[in-house]
């Protein structure tokens, strides 16, 4: 599997992915600098967490204008795997790869601390190696995850099947108090109609190593090498 | 030009001795603009002018320092090749006239300090005091402080692992905001601050300079009055997408071989980190300060040298090396400016529109400033209070009462506003005794904790001093930490008041009695004085900050409690010392009594004993006993596992004195029963007081012939404080 991570300026997340694509593939990823629009051949993009130009309009807004994203939108029409995590998901909606947006956290507060999320399918490239209905802890860390689609997107994205988590508490049911943010039906992450592009506010890369205190994200990864090698 | 006089003399804080010596220094009268440097370079945040004599007396030096006070930062050797770079430092009085920007700026600034010597700062901590809860402002304070520190570390994706928080009254109309910043670098690239090389350019970069923060470290040098609120434009403001391209760019930067020297523009901005080069070096600057990035138009010499704005970086390069940096600060869209040259005149002479426009001898400024023996009175010795004289209450009561109060409450609410997993090595999460970060890319780890009693420190400062270090020094060794070094951020009243003076006086001979006897050196620091309003001053605080080394993260120790069975042992002897304890001021509402003693010589042998315990696996949880006592520190344990336990009773012992007595130099240690036989035989050859009191399982916490109390109540009550608080409608003024 040849993977990039991508750096824009402000990214914070890109040498966390880095490591545990490495850990899990066993060779570095390319690491893509914002202004490069010369790509490698790819097989998978990650577009890793952090304040992208600082994210002082919108999150993800000036990154989604920047002619890297053109390029991988490119990739995306090609069927290369595109995964968004955190700012990474606010980008892929701002570019219109994802269907939604992402508003301020429903407290209007910055949350960081593990959340139990349900894996909807393990029909995907990203989700193989994991059962349905496995109830994931891995960690948030964002002021704006807090999902959002008119009531037809929705109907769409759950007809369709393109709901990828959900929170949930340990034993999986969808409360409001295993909800961080306020997203609408408990969404924590979505998959485009073709589940090669995956958007997702928790960072399945920090619970990746048991040194860290757990390795429920690491199958994400797993899953990537399995499908894309 | 304007003559000076002495109203504009007294605006800029300086004494008529002073004004004196800046004629003298100077041969003539300075002007505006040559004053308001003489201003910030002796103000007393930038000078320490009040308390350098007794900092001389702390001990600095140990094998492992590389680099003690006096630079940007202190630098201990890790091991491996590697140093860990750290320094804490305070942000009061600008965070208690506008607490995000006060706070975020003081996160930013910290920050500057550690990756200026050449590390990537890896953890961010921080010591907050606010005033009474009760007090009208008290939220609005704590929800932009933590606002602020969470908005600037988190956007720079640093972790924020852990700190303290406390509650007093003393600290309503002067909060204490201390941010540390701890680094990793190469032993062997360490950056330091010395200009050196006759004719080598001096580079500007970073952001532009504006007309925020002039005269903040002359704001941070007096009291406070009624009037503090139109100071709000000498508080900067924090750009942290600017700081973590500067953070990469100085990082790409250092990798080369083009730096000869490089200095943070702090308090004092430009003027500081210029004279602070020059003086090192024992060189001149001829600047031109036209050459400097302005953010608006028609800024004056004397602005542009007192700006405080944010994010700014003053170098001296190699000669012919400016290309070569000059792409990188491109790449990271950042400024770049040469706006000086090195000299051999021993003088700052500095030139705008084609004039010269100040005109300063470095050394008398920077190196001489003035040092004063402030007058000081020793402070009055409280009497020990006998446990006999305190009511005893219902042990369970008591300790939901402490679990429930203030100080004690679960911090939760603040460390989930900071990103503290960023970075993907926190291996001990907020909550702990100490964080502890891997070092990236192996197996070996630093622990970090900073603390503080300040109510110890204002009834016995001698003692309070020792204490804190002391409490820092069990927290490292209570995760299996060697604890190597320490900074110290101290915060104290106006030092022209004689009991004031005899408060940092006594204070830093308690801590640096503490630091020698433990080996464990004083490496950086900050002094913030003049933290009084209307006259009335904080209990004095002299917050620690300290670092320890774990050789192998395979034997760490943590808080919660591991398996049901498992044997509760306490080290150390308890006495049970109520004075000064939280038990007597939230129980029985008295702020009195001498505070616990620490017996050096005991913590040494103790500290080793626990890491030792810690190195063979023999242990299972570890916890230092601190504030609240013994039952609140087991409670921690349980609350922190979701797991009960069960605990004998105190033999000739009153129970309000064991359970709740802040005696020093006690853990807490749970193991599997098989290995209790050696634990306690070892406690016995190292002739340390060892006492198994009780065994971990179910789902209560059971104090044997009183009653039970179930871990989910306990729970339930600390962590709904202070969310409590923060949502609370009545609070906001």
């Amino acid at each position: 599997m040849q993977a990039a991570v991508i750096t824009f300026p402000g990214s914070n997340c890109d040498r966390d992915a880095a490591v545990v694509l490495e850990a899990v593939t066993g060779h570095a990823p390319a690491m893509i600098w914002h202004r490069d629009t010369e790509l490698p051949k790819l097989d998978l993009v990650v577009v890793p967490g952090g304040f992208t130009y600082g994210d002082y309009l919108r999150c993800g807004a000036m990154a989604a204008h920047s002619p890297i994203m053109r390029e991988v939108v490119e990739l995306a029409k090609k069927g290369v795997a595109v995964f968004g995590i955190c700012n990474g998901f606010q980008i892929l909606a701002e570019t219109g790869l994802l269907p939604g947006t992402l508003m301020r956290n429903a407290d209007r507060n910055f949350v960081c601390r593990d959340v139990h999320l349900r894996v909807e399918s393990s029909d995907s490239i990203y989700t193989r190696k994991y059962n349905a209905g496995f109830v994931a802890r891995i960690p948030v860390a964002h002021g704006e995850g807090n999902y959002f689609a008119d009531p037809e997107t929705l109907e769409r994205i759950e007809g369709e099947g393109q709901v990828a988590f959900r929170y949930v508490d340990t034993y999986g049911a969808e409360t409001k108090a295993a909800n961080p943010n306020g997203s609408q039906r408990n969404i924590a992450g979505i998959f485009d109609k073709s589940r090669r592009i995956l958007g997702m506010m928790p960072h399945p890369e920090r619970l990746s190593d048991e040194k860290l205190g757990g390795t429920d994200g690491r199958a994400m990864f797993e899953s990537l090498l399995e499908a894309l090698s | 030009m304007n003559a000076i006089t002495p109203d504009i003399v007294k605006s800029h804080g300086l004494s008529q001795d002073e004004y004196k010596l800046v004629l003298e220094i100077m041969g003539r009268e300075p002007n505006i603009t040559e004053l308001g440097i003489f201003s910030v370079m002796w103000s007393e945040h930038c000078s320490y002018k009040s308390s350098k004599k007794w900092l001389k007396t702390l001990p600095t030096t140990a094998p492992w320092v590389i680099c003690g006070p006096g630079e940007n930062a202190g630098v201990i050797d890790i091991g491996d090749g590697l140093a860990a770079i750290f320094k804490m430092e305070s942000h009061n009085h600008p965070s208690f006239i506008e607490p995000y920007q006060g706070a975020a700026t003081g996160v930013g600034g910290i920050l500057r300090d550690v990756f200026t010597m050449g590390a990537r700062p890896i953890a961010n901590m921080n010591a907050l005091r606010f005033g009474d809860p009760k007090h009208p402002k008290t939220r609005h304070l704590v929800s932009g402080v933590v606002a602020g520190i969470g908005g600037y570390g988190n956007c720079v994706g640093v972790p924020t692992v852990g700190g303290e928080t406390n509650f007093h009254p003393s600290y309503n109309g002067n909060i204490l905001v201390n941010a540390m910043t701890v680094g990793l670098a190469k032993a062997d690239r360490i950056f330091y601050s010395a200009a050196a090389g006759i004719g080598n350019p001096v580079v500007y970069v970073g952001s532009k300079t504006g007309r925020d923060g002039i005269h903040g470290a002359t704001m941070a040098s007096a009291e406070f009055s009624a009037d503090n609120e139109e100071k709000r434009p000498t508080v900067q403001v924090g750009d942290p997408f600017t700081e973590k391209l500067l953070i990469e760019a100085c990082l790409e930067l250092m990798a080369t071989d083009c730096i000869v020297a490089i200095q943070d523009m702090g308090a004092a901005g430009l003027t500081s980190s210029s004279f602070e080069m020059a003086s090192k070096g024992g060189l001149g600057i001829d600047m031109n300060l036209d050459e400097v990035p302005m953010r608006e138009e028609g800024m004056t010499a004397y602005e542009i040298m007192l700006s405080e704005s944010q994010e700014r970086m003053l170098m001296v390069l190699k000669p012919g090396s400016e290309g070569q940096a000059k792409a990188i600060f491109d790449k990271w869209e950042l400024d770049f400016a040469i706006v000086g040259t090195l000299t051999d005149t021993g003088r700052m002479v500095l030139r705008r529109h084609g004039e010269i426009v100040a005109d300063l001898p470095i050394d008398p400024l920077a190196a001489a400033s003035p040092e004063y023996d402030r007058p000081w009175v020793p402070s009055t010795k409280r009497p020990v209070i006998d446990l006999h004289d305190v009511p005893s209450h219902n042990p369970l009561v008591a300790l939901k009462t402490l679990l429930h109060s203030p100080d004690l409450a679960s911090r939760r609410w603040i460390w989930e506003r900071y990103d503290h997993m960023v970075m993907n090595d926190t291996v001990v999460r907020p909550g702990g005794d100490s964080a502890v970060v891997r070092i990236h890319g192996t197996n070996r780890g630093l622990a970090i904790t900073t603390d503080c009693t300040p109510r110890y420190v204002y009834a016995d400062p001698h003692e309070g001093g020792r204490q804190a270090v002391a409490e820092a020094y069990r927290n490292l060794s209570a995760v299996g930490a060697k604890p190597l070094a320490v900074t110290d951020n101290l915060n104290f009243g106006n030092p022209e008041k004689p009991e004031i003076m005899g408060q940092i006086v006594e204070a830093i001979q308690g801590i640096g009695e503490a630091c020698r006897a433990l080996d464990f050196p004083i490496v950086s620091g900050n002094v913030s004085l003049y933290n009084e309003t209307e006259g009335k001053a904080i209990l004095p605080t002299p917050a620690l900050g300290a670092v320890g080394l774990i050789d192998n993260l395979d034997s760490l120790a943590t808080i919660p409690f591991k398996r049901d069975g498992d044997a509760i042992i306490v080290i150390g002897e308890t006495k049970g010392w109520l004075g000064s304890s939280l038990y007597l001021r939230e129980l029985c509402g008295r702020e009195d009594g001498a505070p616990p003693p620490v017996a050096l010589h005991r913590e040494k042998r103790e500290g080793e004993f626990v890491r030792a315990m810690i190195k063979d696996g023999a242990v299972t949880a570890v916890h230092d006993v601190s504030d609240g006592g013994l039952l609140v520190a087991i409670a921690e344990m349980a609350m922190a596992s979701e797991t009960g336990c069960t605990l004998e009773p105190p033999h000739n012992l009153a129970a309000h004195g064991w359970w709740f007595g802040e005696d020093q130099g006690r853990y807490v240690l749970t193991a599997a029963q098989d290995r209790l036989p050696e634990i306690l035989e070892a406690a016995q050859r190292g002739e340390i007081t060892a006492r198994v009191i009780g065994s971990v399982g179910g789902d209560d916490l059971i104090l044997t012939g009183v009653g039970a109390i179930s871990i989910h109540e306990l729970k339930q009550l600390n962590e709904a404080w202070l969310p409590d608080f923060m949502s609370s409608p009545d609070s906001n003024a």
